[in-house]
């Protein structure tokens, strides 16, 4: 059984289709990222799984449960808010508290899931305090708190680290990381526009655009196989290098785009095997070698260095092979000048090929 | 991780197609008539029947002849209209020095509330911009002083004023009465364009000082034409406060230069014998007009007004 | 190069300091000087015209004894309480199912709120008519069958304040109810949201979480009111002139009359006085919460 199904659902404000037929389904204990930029329907899925909005057509269920029409206290879910949402005129336990007392729970039960929370949470210290009185890692934490003593195995997030600045970012992401972890058979969904955050914290992530699922599948997959041109554009940073040309499927099949002509004998074509026509050639920064270790590799040229970004670690290079824009990264240490010519080279088979109107994996 | 989730799924896969059909589907069911609708408007409409009833009831009373008020139903919708009522407000009510109905009255209150608008908000927006982009010592004093004297009840500073403006030679006239509205329309209107400078970037105001422009040049070139929304803010508080004035005008000036307000109560209240009703109510609507007219036009502007202004007595 | 000499401190900024003149006159001589010459010649016995004769607090004990002025006191009491506690219960609750976001919403409003744009005189006048009880809602009621209904609050010494109280609720009830919207529309939506998961009902998510975030607006709201209350005067001269007799008297109104209309000036500053005692009373605790409170933080 799975932990949350979501069968065809739809979801208009009036005329505006801000959700389509989505389909998903999350398996128990799953950590799942719904991904994408603003606007793209992510946050509005959640609240509608959460039950905080109410959808035009499709089911929900939970564990099973058809969860459509509930109200979302009888979801079974706990939720974590981008701005924390904790109650400021109360304390930590006081904000822990307030839900389980309203529904009744006799006070031993609230004291031995607070203190359980506060254990796994690393909050203890901080029960007596109000929210104002916390760090921001702090209040996320008791956020993910006021979760956890719901007893409920299906956690959603909403952008949770967003507020946060980008070094407590990494050190909070790490930690619910840990949490998922040590939270066996907790299904948490995700919500995020940093695909870093996606990437690392993911079992699988859906790639949302424009009130539909781009592609769903884990993130390596994502990365090396993306389904179509956007989320290829989307995920990876620095961005990939797409250029424009035809693929030519007679004999030894290769795309050309000008002087750049690339042997396709080793890319894995979906469907039935390799088919002309205009397409987007894309091959990703860090898949382009420079120097020795472009020898031996399937396909080689020579580049002009136009501008060179060192960043420490890695230094982007941006250059110009016939005609194409071209960005490859190199070590840090390398040293280059403008208007070099360098020798670089890649394999094909990590390339991604899309069709030109569909935008579609070829 | 990730494979317990493939495994999961794969196995639910026969489950999902069994659970396709069963159970809600869609948009929750609402009835549009749900008890929570009906009690949220239900309340709304009771309560703006409260609100506009008095409206109904004045314009009703001022188009009914004296024979059909006597009969008594204050609600029920004029069974011959006239407007005579209003005529009579207007020209010939009595206000116990004469006979000439509001007119007077009418021109008098504009006589006082243009200019004393007028001045009123030419001051505070400068102090108000003083204040915002020139800093100088003792200005937060001063300012201070203002906002605590807005507090003050204004039967305190009544009769000091009556002195001074004696010792002026404005005591009785128009002129005097406009000073006094400028007075007292100072702290809130200070506050506003004060409140409204600082959200001015200072950038603005930086990159003009090194062009060379001064504390005029900036207000007028460049302050003054992007506070629009602003002054029209200022403009409705000061037009509505000052029309709806009372005290200041049966304190400061003499009968025959009686705001609107002023006249009206005198029509209403100090006449002996018979009472019009119909003409009473009719003067009423005609002094509500202008400031009534400013508010349905003003709409969201005059609610920001209110939120900046709402110490007004 | 020689430095020039800085201007002198007096002449920095002139022009602004000029432009500020007519603010510092008035703060100084109209609200220090006016309120501190009333303040000492509330000690003296000036009648048609100010005096300079001291006599210490011989104005108060004749204020204290006076009829006129201890009813006009118990009527500001009254209607200051019920005003208070009303308009602000009223105004939240018109707010909040305002805020509930529902259609009309800007109708309503502006239905609410019109009243706030008269001026005390009209709003005076219109209820005095309303309960009018030869033409007004007790005639009406009366028409309708139910002989021996009495409303006339307008005639009668010891309900008239609760008369000039409806007015007066009618009147600003709708300030109240937009001050109160702005807060409620200042609450971060996702605290609403985390109720709802919670499974908080909407009752106790006002009462246990709304009510209590909008402290602020609540306490800004009530020193509104209680400094418009103390000063409540064009409203009482319209609707009853303070009557019947004198039962509906407020102390602005005994202020006024003491000044111009009986020639007794230092009967007018004692009041005049004690109105602004009961002012300090009111904000300065609030000045001290509000700003004393945030030096200590810092």
């Amino acid at each position: 059984m799975s932990s949350v199904l979501i069968n065809d659902l739809s979801l208009s404000f009036g005329e505006v289709n801000v959700l389509q037929n989505l389909d998903l389904e999350i398996g128990k204990g799953e950590f799942l990222v719904l991904l994408g930029s603003s606007g793209c329907g992510k946050s509005t899925l959640l609240n509608c799984i959460a039950g905080l909005l109410d959808i035009t057509d499709g089911q929900i269920f939970i564990n099973g449960r058809n969860v459509t029409w509930e109200q979302p206290k009888d979801r079974g879910i706990g939720m974590v808010f981008q701005s924390y949402a904790l109650y400021p005129q109360m304390t930590v336990e006081g904000n822990l508290a307030f839900g389980l007392k309203n529904a009744g729970l006799p006070k031993d039960e609230i004291a031995k899931r607070i203190a359980r929370a506060a254990e796994i949470l690393h909050i203890e210290p901080l029960l007596k305090r109000k929210p104002a009185q916390l760090s921001g890692g702090q209040r996320q934490r008791v956020a993910i708190g006021r979760a956890l003593v719901r007893d409920v195995d299906v956690f959603l997030f909403d952008e949770p680290l967003s507020n946060l600045d980008a070094k407590l970012r990494a050190e909070l992401r790490v930690e619910i990381k840990r949490l998922h972890q040590q939270l066996e058979n907790t299904t948490m969904i995700y919500v995020t526009h940093d695909q870093i955050e996606a990437m690392t914290l993911a079992d699988r992530i859906a790639i949302m655009r424009g009130g539909a699922i781009q592609q769903l599948g884990d993130p390596a997959t994502i990365y090396n196989k993306p389904v179509n041109k956007y989320v290829a554009g989307f995920i990876g940073s620095p961005s990939i290098n797409f250029v424009e040309g035809e693929v030519h499927p007679n004999g030894v099949p290769y795309f050309k785009a000008g002087g750049f002509e690339v042997p396709l004998e080793r890319y894995e074509f979906a469907g039935n095997g390799p088919e002309g026509g205009r397409a987007s050639f894309g091959i990703r920064p860090e898949h382009v070698f420079m120097g020795r270790a472009a020898e031996g590799l399937p396909y080689q040229a020579e580049t002009t260095v136009e501008v060179i970004e060192p960043m420490g670690a890695d230094t982007l290079v941006w250059s110009r092979l016939h005609g194409h824009e071209l960005r490859f990264r190199v070590d840090g240490q390398t040293s280059l000048s403008k208007g070099e010519v360098v020798p670089i080279g890649f394999d094909p088979a990590r390339a991604s090929l899309f069709d030109a109107n569909t935008e579609a994996r070829l | 991780m990730s494979n317990t989730g493939a495994l999961n799924i794969a196995a639910a896969g026969a489950d999902a197609a069994a659970q396709e059909l069963a159970g809600p589907r869609g948009a929750r069911p609402k009835r549009a008539l749900s008890g929570r609708n009906i009690m949220i408007y239900g309340t709304l409409a009771v309560v703006s029947l409260y609100y506009l009833l008095p409206l109904y009831v004045m314009m009703v009373t001022s188009l009914k002849g004296m024979p059909e008020i006597r009969m008594g139903n204050i609600f029920a919708p004029p069974m011959e209209i006239t407007f005579e009522p209003w005529v009579k407000a207007w020209a010939t009510a009595c206000t116990g020095l004469n006979c000439e109905g509001l007119s007077r009255g009418f021109w008098n209150s504009v006589r006082i509330t243009v200019p004393s608008v007028f001045l009123s908000i030419a001051i505070a927006s400068i102090n108000g911009y003083a204040l915002a982009n020139w800093r100088f010592k003792g200005a937060n004093l001063f300012f201070t002083i203002l906002i605590v004297g807005a507090f003050i009840p204004y039967q305190v500073m009544l009769y000091p004023l009556v002195i001074i403006l004696r010792e002026m030679g404005l005591y009785g006239s128009l002129t005097g009465l406009v000073l006094v509205h400028s007075v007292f329309g100072m702290p809130i209107l200070t506050l506003l364009f004060r409140n409204y400078f600082t959200s001015v970037p200072e950038e603005l105001f930086k990159a003009a000082r090194v062009d060379g422009a001064g504390f005029w040049g900036i207000y007028f070139k460049i302050m003054l034409p992007m506070s629009l929304p602003i002054f029209v803010v200022a403009m409705i508080i000061q037009i509505t406060g000052i029309w709806n004035d009372f005290l200041f005008g049966v304190v400061y000036t003499k009968p025959d230069l009686y705001p609107m307000t002023v006249q009206l109560n005198n029509i209403v209240n100090s006449v002996q014998g018979v009472k019009e009703y119909n003409v009473n109510m009719a003067a009423t609507i005609i002094t509500g007009l202008v400031p009534l007219i400013v508010y349905f036009a003003s709409g969201k502007l005059f609610v920001r007004g209110i939120a900046a202004g709402a110490v007004k007595g | 190069m020689a430095a020039t000499r800085r201007p002198p401190t007096l002449f920095r900024n002139l022009n602004a300091k000029i432009a500020a003149i007519p603010m510092i006159l008035t703060a100084l001589v109209v609200f220090v000087g006016g309120t501190a010459w009333t303040v000492v010649y509330s000690f003296t016995n000036s009648r048609l015209l100010p005096r300079e004769k001291f006599v210490g607090l011989d104005q108060y004990e004749r204020l204290w004894s006076s009829n006129k002025w201890l009813i006009s006191i118990e009527n500001l009491f009254i209607y200051g309480i019920c005003s208070l506690v009303l308009s602000l219960v009223i105004g939240f609750v018109l707010a909040a199912l305002l805020d509930q976001k529902i259609r009309f919403e800007n109708t309503f409003r502006t239905i609410l709120l019109y009243p706030f744009a008269l001026s005390f005189i009209v709003t005076g006048l219109v209820w005095q008519w309303i309960l009018n009880p030869q033409f007004g809602i007790q005639a009406v009621v009366r028409s309708l069958g139910f002989e021996s209904f009495s409303f006339d609050p307008l005639y009668n010494p010891d309900i008239v304040i609760y008369g000039i109280l409806i007015a007066g609720l009618w009147q600003s009830t709708g300030l109240i109810m937009c001050l109160m919207l702005a807060g409620l529309r200042g609450i971060d939506e996702d605290i609403w949201k985390a109720a709802r998961i919670d499974g908080i009902p909407m009752w106790k998510t006002y009462l246990f979480i709304v009510i209590p975030m909008m402290r602020p607006v609540f306490i800004t709201t009530l020193v509104i009111i209680a400094s418009g209350i103390v000063r409540v005067y064009d409203l009482v001269v319209a609707q009853t002139s303070g009557g019947p007799g004198i039962s509906s008297e407020v102390p602005a109104k005994y202020v006024y009359d003491a000044m111009f209309l009986s020639q007794n000036l230092g009967q007018g500053f004692a009041g005049s006085t004690m109105m602004l005692l009961a002012v300090i009373i009111v904000i300065v605790p609030w000045a001290y919460l509000e700003f004393g409170g945030r030096k200590r933080h810092v």
